[in-house]
């Protein structure tokens, strides 16, 4: 080997601090422009569903936001795992930064499925297991974010909510089918979307804003992280001598 | 000094503190009258018609233990760590893991066992039937040692912590609701004319899973909060 990478440069909040910097823009931007391209194609360019009319619509936000918020508490975990297993502390602030994003995800997805519950269903809220395990999702990245933000020392901070996403990441599963279980005890789904064939553009808009919200998130937690790199080593010399901080 | 056995030192710690508990009788006392009354308090918000208590009977009772242990909770640790003792034991040369086990189950027997043992009189008020309440009696016996398990964790990850009780609940709650899922479907089944075997099996599945993993996990937790 003759080029040797070093593979861990970037896993110091130092020099991890100016790469996210740079990284930024590079992912917020494409959101950006996404973003309204994936409504547009969304609201003017799909057709209107034969069964649903115009509010499926609000599928084009609804699907995505569901989608990350699951997808951040897995990758949420990890970095969990990772900063638990290896002592690295940029990763624990990497999952302290991905939290809010997932939490609001989550709430999104929530609340959009409640707008879109009233007409179809007729009802702003039913205990379908995917309604209820999505909840109970978010209760799991709030107790997360309740557990960092009540200790004060970051490293025992850090430490515990990690072991506590991995406890939730290892329920997730267990939560999902029992109340899958439970609601077929109780009563069947009202309606289910089996396989409906979806139109191109209608592909293509969600498509467009899953992608866009992917973007987001990552432009959202690295710049949380450097804020919260910036908090924890605000009492060192590199913080004190950086541009920003010196202005 | 005596080498203790595994198992030796699990019956150590469980002596220890049933009877530390026993000196201090209000405690456990306290947890078993909260969980009576929430129960009590159900009826006179949603009207004394046997037909509906009788059907929301497992679900308030499964309600009210868990609500019940998450109030006991906190004291699972707090008294040792208060006195330095927590700290003995970790550096004792001893398993913290066993030695966690051991606490929890106490903390079973002083705050578990109890709901456990009441539950078939709060049942009757609720008018359920025999077949019922005895299914909710043995889900309660399998359920309710899980929920200690887990609350253990979340007991040492809030160790010592402002706001730990509110905390300890936001955390723990929400791991719990498989438990009270496949609890109160044990006694729903029985209600509907099917066994409550498949739901039976679940909770004693939990149980084990549970019992393998959580003391270990709790340990962790304790030495992240000691540090």
């Amino acid at each position: 080997m003759r080029l040797a990478i070093n593979w861990f440069k970037y896993s110091a909040p130092t020099t991890f601090y100016g790469l996210a910097g740079k990284m930024v823009p590079y992912f917020a931007w494409p959101a950006a422009i996404l973003f309204p391209i994936g409504f547009y194609i969304g609201f003017f360019v799909a057709p209107t569903d034969a069964v649903q009319g115009e509010a499926y619509r609000i599928m084009f936000i609804h699907v995505p936001a569901s989608i990350l918020s699951m997808f951040i508490y897995l990758i949420l975990a990890g970095y969990a795992a990772l900063g638990l297993i290896f002592k690295t502390r940029l990763s624990a602030m990497m999952a302290a930064a991905l939290a809010p994003t997932g939490a609001l995800f989550a709430f999104v997805s929530l609340w959009t499925g409640a707008l879109w519950g009233k007409p179809m269903w007729g009802a702003w809220w039913v205990w379908d297991a995917r309604l209820t395990s999505e909840l109970i999702l978010l209760f799991l990245y709030l107790g997360f974010i309740a557990l960092q933000a009540s200790i004060d020392d970051p490293r025992r901070a850090d430490r515990a909510s990690a072991l506590l996403a991995i406890v939730g990441s290892v329920n997730v599963p267990i939560i999902y089918y029992s109340v899958q279980w439970w609601n077929t005890l109780h009563q069947g789904s009202t309606i289910k979307f089996t396989g409906t064939s979806m139109h191109v553009a209608m592909q293509q808009a969600m498509f467009t804003m899953l992608v866009a919200c992917w973007l987001y998130t990552i432009a959202v937690a690295l710049a949380r992280v450097r804020s919260i790199i910036l908090e924890r080593e605000g009492n060192t010399q590199w913080v004190r001598e950086l541009k920003e901080v010196r202005s | 000094m005596k080498r203790l056995s595994l198992f030796g030192l699990l019956a150590l710690v469980i002596r220890r503190d049933l009877l530390l508990a026993m000196r201090r009788r209000a405690d456990v006392l306290t947890t078993l009258i909260f969980f009576v009354m929430v129960v009590s308090l159900f009826p006179l918000g949603v009207g004394p018609e046997p037909e509906m208590l009788r059907k929301m009977a497992s679900g308030v009772l499964w309600v009210a233990a868990l609500l019940a242990s998450m109030l006991s909770l906190s004291r699972m640790f707090a008294a040792d760590h208060q006195d330095g003792t927590l700290e003995q034991m970790m550096l004792a040369p001893q398993s913290l893991t066993m030695m966690v086990l051991g606490k929890i189950v106490a903390h079973w027997m002083l705050s578990g066992l109890p709901l456990v043992l009441i539950a078939p009189v709060l049942g009757l008020q609720f008018d359920m039937s025999a077949g019922a309440v005895g299914v909710l009696v043995i889900a309660l016996l399998l359920g309710t040692p899980v929920l200690s398990m887990i609350g253990a964790i979340g007991a040492a990850l809030t160790l010592g912590l402002r706001g730990g009780g509110v905390l300890v609940s936001l955390l723990v709650l929400p791991l719990c609701i498989p438990v009270l899922i496949f609890g109160a479907g044990a006694v729903e089944a029985v209600n509907s004319g099917m066994p409550a075997t498949s739901n039976l099996s679940l909770l004693a599945a939990f149980l084990l899973f549970a019992l393998v993993f959580t003391p270990f996990v709790a340990a962790q937790a304790l030495r992240i909060s000691m540090e």
